[in-house]
């Protein structure tokens, strides 16, 4: 499954319930939730503990966009819009978390 | 006839502040008709929409928790809440207005693994 | 918004004759707006007016069809549960006919 998130951790919950409940699968960290991906940041120690189980990607272009885009967090992958695109395809389903 | 879709809507907002668990109640009542396979997950703040005794005459609002008690008649009745956001916000399944079923957050997890549309409000 | 006028009595409607204020609601306002849509009132659609009131005050929805039809076989008889005779008695849908008389919003999902 893959879990899109979109909302930065420091002011919105979603990331948080989706790391709790995600027991394998895909997450992708889209507009203001990318700064969960970068060197730093509070949510980094969590989002690397959650990595042993899920795999974390990040839209590279919002990350770009926030100047973050050489602050990305070790063990995150990067993908474009394309790779958007691939991830929903990929996998069997997928929860656009609000 | 095409084949049946496990539809899950994952609510995760407290009534009333924002129309968000309005409108996923009114989709759940809409989806009913389709004859799919439904799921209603309540999830963090989701979990205080099936609080017990709601009175919103004094914000002057209308008061939609008695429907999800309508929803067994429109055959939906798997609804399931998260262990851990029930007991965070102090709540029993005996301060909920309907039964559910309680999940831990792996059960949870792989509830909406099996799922083939999510829908979250 | 519109109004319709019963005995001498103004209420407030939506444009398509549905009540507004569910309090407005009476015998009266139910025989006036049944008379619009061209249906004698007879026990027969009472008893449904009469539960769909019911099922508001219980669960604050208008059941949708489906519903409603179970749910009045359940409670009025079997022969009664069948959407053939719940057409025949509100032709234009016993959701939205009958859910016009009894003052109740539309029911959610019907078009």
């Amino acid at each position: 499954m893959l879990h899109i998130i979109n909302k930065s951790p420091l002011t919105n919950g979603a990331l948080d319930s989706c790391l709790r409940v995600a027991q394998s699968g895909d997450i992708l960290l889209i507009e203001d939730a990318v700064v969960a991906a970068t060197t730093g940041n509070v949510c980094a120690a969590k989002l690397q503990e959650a990595m042993g189980r899920c795999k974390v990607y990040v839209l590279q272009p919002d990350l770009d966009a926030r100047g973050f885009g050489d602050r990305l967090l070790e063990g995150v992958s990067s993908v474009d819009y394309g790779g958007f695109v691939e991830l929903t395809a990929s996998n069997k389903n997928c929860q656009s978390w609000l | 006839m095409s084949e049946v879709k496990k539809f899950m809507f994952v609510n995760r907002k407290a009534p009333y502040g924002t129309i968000y668990a309005l409108e996923s109640l009114e989709v759940v009542l809409i989806t009913a008709a389709f004859d799919q396979d439904v799921s209603l997950v309540f999830l963090d703040d989701g979990v205080y929409q099936l609080k017990k005794g709601q009175q919103t005459k004094g914000i002057e609002t209308k008061n939609f928790s008695p429907a999800y008690r309508a929803l067994d008649g429109y055959d939906i009745e798997k609804l399931y809440v998260e262990k851990e956001s029930m007991e965070a916000r102090g709540l029993s399944e005996e301060d909920l207005l309907v039964d559910v079923t309680v999940l831990s957050r792996a059960e949870m997890g792989e509830l909406m693994d099996q799922q083939d549309v999510v829908l979250s409000f | 918004m519109a109004n319709i006028e019963v005995d001498g009595k103004s209420y407030e409607t939506d444009e398509e004759g549905y009540l507004i204020n569910l309090a407005d609601w009476n015998a009266d306002v139910a025989n006036y707006i049944a008379g619009t849509e061209n249906i004698n009132m007879t026990e027969q659609h009472w008893e449904v007016i009469n539960f769909l009131r019911e099922y508001f005050e219980e669960y604050q929805i208008a059941p949708a069809v489906r519903v409603l039809t179970k749910a009045i076989g359940k409670k009025l008889g079997a022969e009664k549960g069948t959407s053939e005779y719940l057409y025949g008695l509100f032709p234009y849908g016993p959701g939205k006919q009958a859910c016009k008389i009894a003052g109740l919003p539309k029911p959610t999902g019907c078009v």
